[in-house]
């Protein structure tokens, strides 16, 4: 009995390296032609110019991650380009690992668009000198990699401006991913908006510590409405908040993208990126030969990278106009969002009457300003 | 007539079973799989293709695979040592943060010493780290009857809820614009790369580890003594085994291994502590563990095709464009028939009907 049910062992295992061997060779004769044709294109075209990207997050999350691959699909549309991406990408080892096999696949522009990529992407930098990086939200450059961001803390202003007009209850909810300073000057941004329609109301904040966890984020937006929130805005990649929000019969504010879909009822606008506009022009100049490294793009509603998603019909018309003042105002490139007196909670004033925050003091926030309730830890 | 098959208990274990199953579970995972990526109108040839390359096509993606099983192997190891002694240790999770954080302390608190003297006292704080996290719920088991898949899983949350307060607060890099991260190693606390290379030596590390953890349970009367308690702690405890002092031993050892992982993960990878450390090597690890049935060796193998697997379908998708999802499905599939074909090495397959005929 042993013996027979050895013999048909390995019989068994000869079957299946066979069937494995008959797999690969297979595959070898399909993958040869490929080869051929793709060596034979250049000699009648040009050879396209290739952009990656990099996503944190499933595209399919009507967030952020979906935010950058509409303008990835911009790009897409371009004579001579062709784009791919990978989602769900962990920050960290994994990311690098991922930018270096694009890099090394002759990726001649990627994009990485989360944080936590600047210190992969600046190691691959390092390694492949003709190609361009670009990454997004973070500080680091070199001779061929430029960082990029957009003044988000523009559309959050404008936002605050609706929930403040509003508001019944006086309290509105954030429901916010890190204490980071992207986060933080979003916040504030926010509750200046709010505070310049309405003095009298708040802003209460929870940390998620998550980017996209749809139940937590929905639970931290139900918490705050247990608080008598009566608008619920959010610093998440989910809809989850936008549905809690909706589920309670009041109103909401979404992020990255139109959520008016997950939220028809509530959704009185949202801050939305349209990367569009950038990634078309870093590419074209990578195609025309005149990228530069070392740079520090930091655009805002004049480039039209950052922008509010159509007001609810449930917004006044006054309130309509007034937001459409402002955003013109800031599409002209004139920034009135943090202009002193800007007081921090304690009630010091870290922003003199009149003067205008800079660049590095907008960029290292930390601190939250008068009229938010919660901490940055 | 009956149609169909029942299930007999061998009456000896199948000798030549492990490999033929495991062969047997892959091929047909991979039947599947292609036949989701022909539902998506994706060659399947191409997707396999592509799979394979990406994982280990060349010199440079055999590279990125062979880092990424460093710390799923080393977890891993951790947690089957516990295992195999029926001391259910989820905590690898808590336990490699732990780790990194004990690795990281040192390194921030001797910045100038040079490499030798630095990198041994941030493993030896690793270990003693990740070995106090396992610990903790060793102790509660003994004394108190806590369930110890509880006390580590639990642990786990409050391991990285600690991380993050401490890279978010004490040790957050002042010139990072308030984002959360320590400062750089210097060049005393991070591991080399080998000639060169991007293999490290926490690659050697790792593997002395293994052959001498394999050493231990195999030739020293104490490994004997893991295994034997493991079968059953009455027994044991009848035979005279200190049994109190091996579940301590077994978790304490457990953590060590999950925390030299996370040391050598955040010196030789990241070059500082941050977040983005953890991504689930910790709950990987279980799988491999179970994958590899508690094996030193087979470990090793389980860990590298798992992070071919989770390399190669990085290659999809950027070839593809297939969903991340799908690689998610391929590893669920390959772990669930892997799993369900470990019936048949203890049960086979017989036709009802002659059984019926006989009767």
């Amino acid at each position: 009995m042993n013996r027979f049910l050895k013999m048909f062992a390995l019989a068994a295992c000869a079957v299946m390296l066979v069937a494995l061997a008959a797999c690969s060779g297979g595959e070898k004769a399909e993958e040869k032609p490929a080869e051929k044709t793709e060596a034979a294109a250049p000699a009648e075209e040009a050879k396209p110019i290739k952009a990656g990207f990099v996503y944190v997050s499933p595209i399919g999350d009507a967030g952020y991650s979906y935010a950058h691959d509409q303008g990835r699909k911009a790009v897409a549309e371009m004579d001579g380009v062709e784009t791919s991406f990978v989602e769900s990408v962990m920050e960290g080892a994994d990311s690098e690992r991922v930018i270096r096999n694009m890099a090394n696949d002759g990726f001649d522009i990627i994009f990485a668009t989360s944080f936590g990529y600047m210190d992969p992407m600046k190691r691959v930098a390092k390694e492949f000198p003709d190609t361009a990086f670009m990454h997004c939200s973070g500080f680091k450059t070199a001779e061929n990699m430029s960082n990029y961001f957009g003044r988000m803390y523009q559309a959050r202003y404008l936002t605050g401006l609706v929930a403040g007009s509003m508001t019944k209850s006086n309290e509105i909810g954030y429901v916010a991913a890190f204490p980071i300073p992207e986060v933080i000057r979003g916040i504030n941004a926010f509750t200046l908006g709010v505070k310049e329609v309405n003095p009298e109301a708040q802003v209460r904040v929870v940390w998620t510590k998550t980017w996209y966890d749809p139940a937590l984020e929905k639970d931290a937006a139900v918490a705050l409405l247990d608080k008598g929130c009566d608008v619920i805005a959010q610093h998440q990649d989910s809809p989850g908040p936008q549905e809690a929000a909706q589920e309670r019969g009041v109103y909401s504010v979404g992020y990255n993208s139109d959520m008016s879909g997950f939220a028809p009822k509530a959704h009185l606008t949202a801050a939305i990126w349209n990367w569009a506009p950038l990634y078309t022009e870093a590419v074209q100049q990578v195609k025309d030969g005149n990228w530069k490294g070392n740079q520090s793009l930091w655009v805002g509603m004049d480039k039209g990278v950052v922008d509010i998603a159509p007001l609810g019909d449930m917004v006044p018309e006054d309130v309509k106009k007034m937001v459409e003042e402002k955003k013109a105002e800031l599409a002209k490139g004139n920034d009135i969002v943090f202009v002193g007196p800007i007081k921090n909670q304690k009630g010091e004033v870290v922003l003199e009457e009149g003067k205008k925050a800079d660049d590095g003091q907008l960029l290292g926030m930390n601190y939250f300003i008068e009229g938010v309730v919660g901490n940055t830890e | 007539m009956t149609l169909g098959f029942k299930l007999k208990k061998r009456d000896e274990p199948w000798q030549w079973g492990a490999p033929i199953i495991l062969a047997g579970a892959l091929l047909f995972s991979f039947i599947v799989s292609s036949l989701l990526l022909e539902g998506q109108g994706k060659s399947a040839l191409d997707g396999l293709y592509i799979l394979w390359t990406g994982a280990f096509g060349s010199a440079f993606a055999f590279q990125g695979t062979f880092l990424k099983a460093v710390p799923i192997f080393m977890c891993s190891l951790g947690v089957a040592v516990a295992f195999r002694m029926q001391i259910w240790n989820i905590g690898a999770e808590g336990q490699f943060a732990l780790g990194a954080i004990g690795a990281t302390w040192m390194a921030l608190t001797f910045p100038n010493m040079p490499w030798y003297g630095q990198l041994p006292l941030m493993f030896i704080m690793a270990f003693i780290f990740g070995g106090i996290w396992a610990f903790i719920p060793a102790f509660l088991r003994l004394k108190l009857h806590v369930n110890e898949i509880i006390s580590t899983l639990m642990l786990n949350y409050i391991a990285i809820l600690l991380l993050e307060y401490l890279v978010f607060g004490v040790w957050r890099d002042p010139s990072s614009f308030g984002f959360p991260m320590t400062v750089e190693f210097s060049e005393g606390g991070i591991i080399a790369g080998i000639a060169g290379t991007r293999y490290h030596w926490g690659i050697i590390f790792c593997a002395i580890v293994g052959v001498l953890l394999w050493a231990f349970m195999r030739f020293t009367r104490m490994g004997f003594e893991l295994k034997a308690s493991g079968e059953g702690p009455r027994v044991a405890r009848y035979a005279g085994m200190p049994y109190g002092f091996l579940v301590i031993f077994v978790m304490c050892v457990s953590g060590g291994l999950a925390g030299w992982a996370g040391a050598i993960e955040t010196s030789a990878i990241l070059g500082r502590l941050q977040p983005s450390l953890m991504v689930g090597y910790g709950y990987t690890a279980i799988v491999v563990a179970w994958l590899a049935r508690l094996e030193p060796r087979n470990i090793a193998f389980a860990a590298f095709l798992l992070a071919a697997l989770r390399v190669g379908v990085e290659n999809m998708q950027l070839k593809m464009q297939i969903p991340a999802a799908f690689g998610e499905i391929m590893e669920g599939i390959i772990l669930l028939s892997v799993l369900a074909g470990q019936l048949f090495l203890t049960y086979r397959l017989e036709r009802k009907q002659d059984s019926a005929r006989e009767a």
